[in-house]
C-alpha cells in the first residue's frame, strides 16, 4: 500500500535482483525509494513510541536543578548497592544459563536422537513454560518452594528467599529454548558422519568431540546467549521470587522508579542495561552468522531411533524425571493450589469486585489481556511486516542500521518504556494517557523484533527470479509482492503473529506501569494479587495463573494434533 | 531463538485465542471514560491498609449522592509514588494515605490541589500542617512501634525488649522482622525513629548492629505482620517464627477485637521505647476528574462519623477534637508517652539519602 506511489517511478521493469541493480541505476534508485517508503511507517512508529518516550524518561532522570547532571552517572554506577545489583544480575544470569544447559542438553539429545512413545506430547509439554508469562512462572515456583508451598509442607523447606528459587524458575522457563535450538539442529545432523569417524578408528568420545560438537557448537552458543539475555533482563520471575534482597537491573529500575522514586538512578541503570544487552545481541548476531555455515543436514525422523541398552534407557529415564520434577511439578502444584478452597472458592472470588485490588473483578483481566494482545499483534504484524519487506534485499549500511534499530526494544528496559509512555505521551496531539491503545502499543514494541526475525529469513528465501519473471510479465511491484511473496510467506506471517501474540499476552514490565486499574491485564492482576497478604489473594493469583496456563497448554496440544494430521497427508 | 516448529505452535495458539477473544473485542467499546465531567462517582486512591465500615460509606453515598470507588494501590510508599507518576492523569479524585514521612515528596511534586476541608478548624493543633495552602488534610495518627509476642517471651523466660538499644542485644538475635524502608511506611517510620533516637551519625551503626543481630526485612507490613510475626492471628496460622515485628501501638487492641472468643488480655505487647509518631493525610488530587465529589469526600473524612469509625476499622487515632477513642485502645494499647518525632523539614531534607544508605547497608 505504502509502496504504491513512489514505486511507480521505477517504471516498467520494477525491482530486479540485487546483482542486477548496478546495471540499471534508474531502477535501483526507484527501488531505494520504494524501500524507504516501506520503512517510513516503522521508523515513525519507533521514533514516536520508542525513542521519544525512552529519551524523555532518561533525560528527566539526568536533568535536574537547571542543568544536565551527567556527573551523576558515575556516582550512581559506583554506588555499592548498584554495584551489587550489577554483580547479582550478571552472576545469576551466568548461573541460570549454565544450569539450564546442564539440565536441558541431555534433554535436547534425547529429543533429537531417541524415539519413544509420547514424544510429541512431551515436546509440547516442555514448550508450555516458554509461552507462559513470567509472572505465572514466578507464581508456580512460589507454590512449589514458597511459604506454605509443597516443599514447605512436606519437609519444611523454603527456597523463596534464596537465589535457588530464581535459578530453578529460570531453568524451567528456558528449558525449551535449549531443547528447540540445539535439539532441532542435533536431530538433523547426519549420525553417519560420526559413525564414519568411528569406523576410521576414532574412539566414541573423540568422534563426538571432533564431529558432532563442532557442528553443534554454534547452536549451543546461540541458545546459551538467548538464555543469558532472557535471564539477564529477567523481571517478573525475580520480582515475585526475589524478595527485597535480590534484584536484577530490570527489577531495580522498577524499584527505583516506583518505590524509591529515584529517577536519576533509574535512568542510569537503563543506560547500563542498554549497553550490556546491546553487547549480548551483537555477540548473538555474530554466532547466528557463524551458524549459517553449511552443514550436511538430514530429515529429523531418519536420525531418531528407540533407545538401546541400559545406558540409553537410563539417560531417557533421567531426562523424563528431570522434566517431571522441574517442569511438570511446578505447574501441577500451581493447579492444585488454585483448587485448594472448598467449592472452587478462589475461582468464584475472581468474579468479585469487592477486593479493591482493582476497580473491576479480577476475572475481567482475562478479556482485557486477550483484547490488548490482539491489538498489539495487529500493530506488530503491520509494523514488523513492513520493516521485513523493506529489509528483504540485503543492502548497505543504512539498512543494517535499520535492522539493528528494530532489535533495540529487546534491549531497553520494558519498565523504562512503560514509564516513558506515561510521562511522554501526555500532550496533544499525542495525548494518549487515558487511551486503552497505550498498552497494545507498548506490547507491540516487544513483538516487532520477533515478527521481523521470523519473516525476514522466509522473505529472503523467496527466489528473486520469480519476482523478476512477474515483473517482466508486466506486474506492478505491489502486485509482484501480492502474487509472489505473499503466498510464500503466509505461513511465516501466521507464525510471526503467533509470536507477537504470545509475547504481548505475557508482557509485564511495561504493562505494569500503564495498565489502568479499571483495565488490568492478566500478568498485572496476578502480580498485584500476589503482593497482598492473605489466603484469598494468594489463591486468586493461583487461579488466574492457572486459567492463563490452561489456555496456552490446550492451544499447544491442539496444534500438536493439527501438525501430525498435516504431516500425515504428505 | 526458537525453531520453526515452536513458532508454528505459537501461531496456532494465537489463532485459537484470537477466536476466543473476538466476541469480547466487538462487545467492548473501551471503558476509558470514568470520573470525567459531572460524574456521580468519586474515586478514592489509597494504600492496601485502607478500611472503612460499609455503613459509614453508605451514609456518605446517601448524603452526597456520590458513589464511592476505592482503589487500593499497594503499600503506602508505592501508592504515593504511583500517584505522583500519574498525577497529570490521576487514577482517582482523592488520595488518602500519604504520611508525614513522605509528605514532602507528595507536595514537592505537586500531587495535590488546595482545598480546605470543612472541619479543618476542629483538627487538634498538633496535627495541623500546610496552613497557608491547605493542600493536605490530616486524617489520622498512630505510633509505629515494635510489637512483641507475649507467649514467646514467657515461654522462653525472656524479658521483652523495651528500647531501640535492647533490639541489638544478643538475647534478641534473629527475632525481629521489619519492613523495607524504601517501600513501606512503618518500615520507613522505624528507620526515621532510629535516626531521631541516634542522630545523623549514630543510626547507621545501630542498623549495622541490628543486621548483625539477624533482623529480617520483608517488603510490606501485611507480609511482616500477618506472615512473619508469631504473635498475630495470621502469623499463628502461617506458623510464623519471628516474635518481634515493627507494627503499630494499636496492633494489640486489634488482636483482641478481632479474636473470637475475646481474650482477657492482648496476646501482644508494645516495646514503648521504640515508637515513632506517624500522621496520615489526604488531599484533593491535581487534575481530579471529579473535584466537586472529591471535596465532598474530604469533608466527610474529617466528619465526626468517619473519625469515630477509623479507630476500629483502621486502628489509628482520630485527629478531630472530641472524636471517640474506643475503650479497648486505652486498655490494650495506649498511645506511646514519648514517641520519637522528626521535624517535617528534617525528614524532607534527609529522607531519600537515609533510605539509600539504609538500603545499601541492610539489604545489599
Amino acid at each position: 500500500m505504502k509502496a504504491g506511489g513512489p514505486e511507480r517511478t521505477a517504471g516498467p521493469g520494477g525491482p530486479g535482483g540485487r546483482d542486477r541493480a548496478g546495471r540499471a541505476p534508474r531502477r535501483a534508485r526507484g527501488q531505494d525509494a520504494a524501500r524507504f517508503a516501506l520503512m517510513a511507517l516503522p521508523v515513525a512508529f519507533f521514533a514516536v513510541f520508542f525513542a521519544y518516550p525512552v529519551a524523555a524518561i532518561v533525560s528527566r532522570g539526568l536533568h535536574g536543578d537547571g542543568g544536565w547532571q551527567l556527573g551523576r552517572i558515575w556516582d550512581v554506577a559506583t554506588r555499592s548497592d548498584i554495584r551489587h545489583v550489577l554483580w547479582f544480575t550478571t552472576w545469576q544470569a551466568l548461573a541460570s544459563t549454565a544450569l539450564t544447559l546442564l539440565v536441558a542438553l541431555p534433554g535436547a539429545y534425547v529429543f533429537a536422537r531417541f524415539d519413544f512413545r509420547g514424544k510429541q506430547v512431551l515436546r509440547a509439554v516442555v514448550t508450555v513454560p516458554f509461552v507462559l508469562p513470567t509472572v505465572v512462572v514466578g507464581t508456580a515456583f512460589l507454590a512449589l518452594v514458597g511459604r506454605g508451598g509443597l516443599l514447605d509442607e512436606l519437609w519444611g523447606v523454603r527456597l523463596d528467599t534464596t537465589v535457588w528459587a530464581i535459578l530453578l524458575a529460570h531453568v524451567f522457563f528456558n528449558y525449551a529454548v535449549v531443547v528447540r535450538t540445539v535439539g532441532g539442529l542435533w536431530s538433523q545432523l547426519d549420525p553417519r558422519q560420526e559413525e564414519a569417524a568411528r569406523m576410521l578408528g576414532a574412539s566414541r568420545l573423540a568422534a563426538w568431540r571432533r564431529v558432532t560438537l563442532p557442528a553443534l557448537g554454534p547452536a549451543v552458543a546461540a541458545a546459551a546467549l538467548m538464555v543469558f539475555l532472557f535471564t539477564f533482563t529477567s523481571f517478573g520471575v525475580v520480582q515475585i521470587l526475589g524478595g527485597p534482597t535480590f534484584s536484577t537491573l530490570e527489577v531495580e529500575i522498577y524499584r527505583q522508579t516506583s518505590e524509591i522514586f529515584d529517577l536519576t538512578t533509574a535512568a542510569v541503570l537503563t543506560i547500563v542495561q542498554f549497553v550490556a544487552v546491546g553487547a549480548i545481541l551483537a555477540v548473538h548476531a555474530a554466532t547466528v552468522r557463524r551458524r549459517e555455515t553449511a552443514l550436511r543436514l538430514v530429515a529429523p525422523d531418519t536420525t531418531a531411533r528407540r533407545p538401546r541398552g541400559a545406558g540409553q534407557w537410563a539417560l531417557l529415564g533421567g531426562v523424563l524425571v528431570s522434566i517431571a520434577v522441574l517442569l511438570v511439578l511446578p505447574l501441577a502444584v500451581l493447579v492444585q493450589r488454585s483448587f485448594d478452597a472448598p467449592g472452587l472458592g478462589y475461582y468464584r472470588a475472581l468474579a468479585d469486585d469487592d477486593g479493591g485490588v482493582f476497580l473491576v473483578a479480577p476475572i475481567e483481566a482475562v478479556g482485557n489481556s486477550l483484547e490488548y494482545a490482539l491489538a498489539a499483534t495487529a500493530i506488530a504484524v503491520l509494523i514488523g511486516g513492513l520493516a521485513a519487506a523493506a529489509l528483504t534485499r540485503r543492502a548497505g549500511r543504512l539498512m543494517r542500521g535499520f535492522d539493528a534499530l528494530l532489535m533495540l526494544p529487546l534491549g531497553v528496559s520494558a519498565v523504562t518504556v512503560g514509564f516513558g509512555f506515561l510521562i511522554a505521551l501526555d500532550e496533544p496531539p499525542l495525548d494518549l494517557r487515558a487511551s486503552w491503545i497505550l498498552v497494545p502499543l507498548a506490547q507491540a514494541l516487544v513483538g516487532v523484533p520477533f515478527v521481523v526475525r521470523t519473516m525476514l529469513p522466509v522473505l529472503r528465501a523467496v527466489d528473486g527470479r520469480l519476482r523478476e519473471a512477474a515483473a517482466v510479465l508486466g506486474a506492478s511491484p505491489w502486485r509482484v509482492w501480492r502474487e509472489v511473496d505473499l503466498p510464500m510467506v503466509r505461513r511465516a506471517l501466521l507464525i510471526a503473529a503467533g509470536f507477537a501474540f504470545a509475547v504481548s499476552l505475557g508482557e509485564f514490565g511495561a504493562t505494569v506501569f500503564i495498565a489502568r486499574p479499571d483495565n488490568p491485564t492478566l500478568p498485572v492482576a496476578v502480580a498485584r494479587l500476589l503482593g497482598r497478604a492473605g489466603d484469598l489473594n494468594y489463591g486468586q493469583a493461583m487461579a488466574l495463573s492457572t486459567i492463563l496456563m490452561v489456555v496456552c497448554a490446550v492451544a499447544l496440544l491442539l496444534l500438536e494434533r493439527v501438525r501430525t494430521d498435516r504431516t500425515g497427508e504428505f | 531463538m526458537i525453531t520453526n516448529t515452536g513458532s508454528r505452535r505459537l501461531a496456532v495458539t494465537a489463532v485459537g485465542l484470537g477466536l476466543i477473544a473476538l466476541p469480547a473485542l466487538s462487545a467492548c467499546s473501551s471503558s476509558e471514560a470514568s470520573g470525567s465531567g459531572e460524574s456521580k462517582t468519586v474515586t478514592l486512591v489509597s494504600h492496601d491498609s485502607f478500611v472503612v465500615s460499609k455503613s459509614v460509606l453508605k451514609d456518605f453515598e446517601k448524603q452526597s449522592g456520590y458513589k464511592v470507588r476505592v482503589l487500593k494501590d499497594g503499600d503506602a510508599g508505592q501508592a504515593v509514588n504511583k500517584a505522583i507518576l500519574t498525577k497529570d492523569n490521576p487514577q482517582g479524585d482523592v488520595f488518602f494515605g500519604v504520611d508525614n514521612t513522605l509528605l514532602s515528596r507528595a507536595l514537592d511534586n505537586g500531587l495535590f490541589q488546595p482545598y480546605e476541608a470543612k472541619g479543618a478548624d476542629l483538627v487538634l493543633p498538633e496535627y495541623r500542617i500546610d496552613q497557608d495552602k491547605h493542600r493536605v488534610t490530616p486524617i489520622d495518627s498512630g505510633d509505629i512501634c515494635v510489637n512483641y509476642d507475649k507467649a514467646y517471651f514467657s515461654e522462653h523466660k525472656l524479658k521483652p525488649p523495651q528500647s531501640f538499644d535492647d533490639l541489638a542485644e544478643p538475647a534478641y538475635k534473629n527475632l525481629l522482622v521489619t519492613e523495607n524502608a524504601a517501600t513501606s511506611s512503618p518500615g520507613l517510620g522505624f528507620l526515621l525513629g532510629s535516626a531521631a533516637h541516634y542522630g545523623d551519625k549514630g543510626w547507621e551503626d545501630y542498623w549495622k548492629k541490628l543486621k548483625a543481630n539477624g533482623v529480617k526485612v520483608v517488603d510490606g507490613w501485611e507480609q511482616a505482620y500477618n506472615e512473619e510475626f508469631s504473635g498475630s492471628a495470621g502469623g499463628k496460622k502461617a506458623k510464623a517464627d519471628r516474635p518481634l515485628v515493627v507494627s503499630y501501638a494499636s496492633s494489640p487492641p486489634a488482636e483482641v477485637i478481632y479474636a473470637d472468643p475475646k481474650p482477657s488480655t492482648a496476646p501482644t505487647g508494645v516495646a514503648t521505647g521504640t515508637c515513632f509518631r506517624q500522621v496520615e493525610y489526604a488531599g484533593l488530587l491535581s487534575h481530579a476528574g471529579n473535584a466537586k465529589g472529591g471535596k465532598a469526600l474530604l469533608d466527610f473524612m474529617l466528619s465526626k462519623e468517619f473519625q469515630d469509625d477509623m479507630p476500629l476499622s483502621m486502628f489509628v487515632y482520630p485527629v478531630r477534637e472530641a472524636a471517640q477513642v474506643p475503650p479497648e485502645f486505652t486498655r490494650y494499647g495506649p498511645p506511646a508517652k514519648d514517641p520519637e518525632t522528626l521535624a517535617p523539614a528534617k525528614i524532607a531534607a534527609d529522607r531519600d539519602q537515609w533510605v539509600k544508605s539504609w538500603t545499601s547497608l541492610v539489604l545489599k
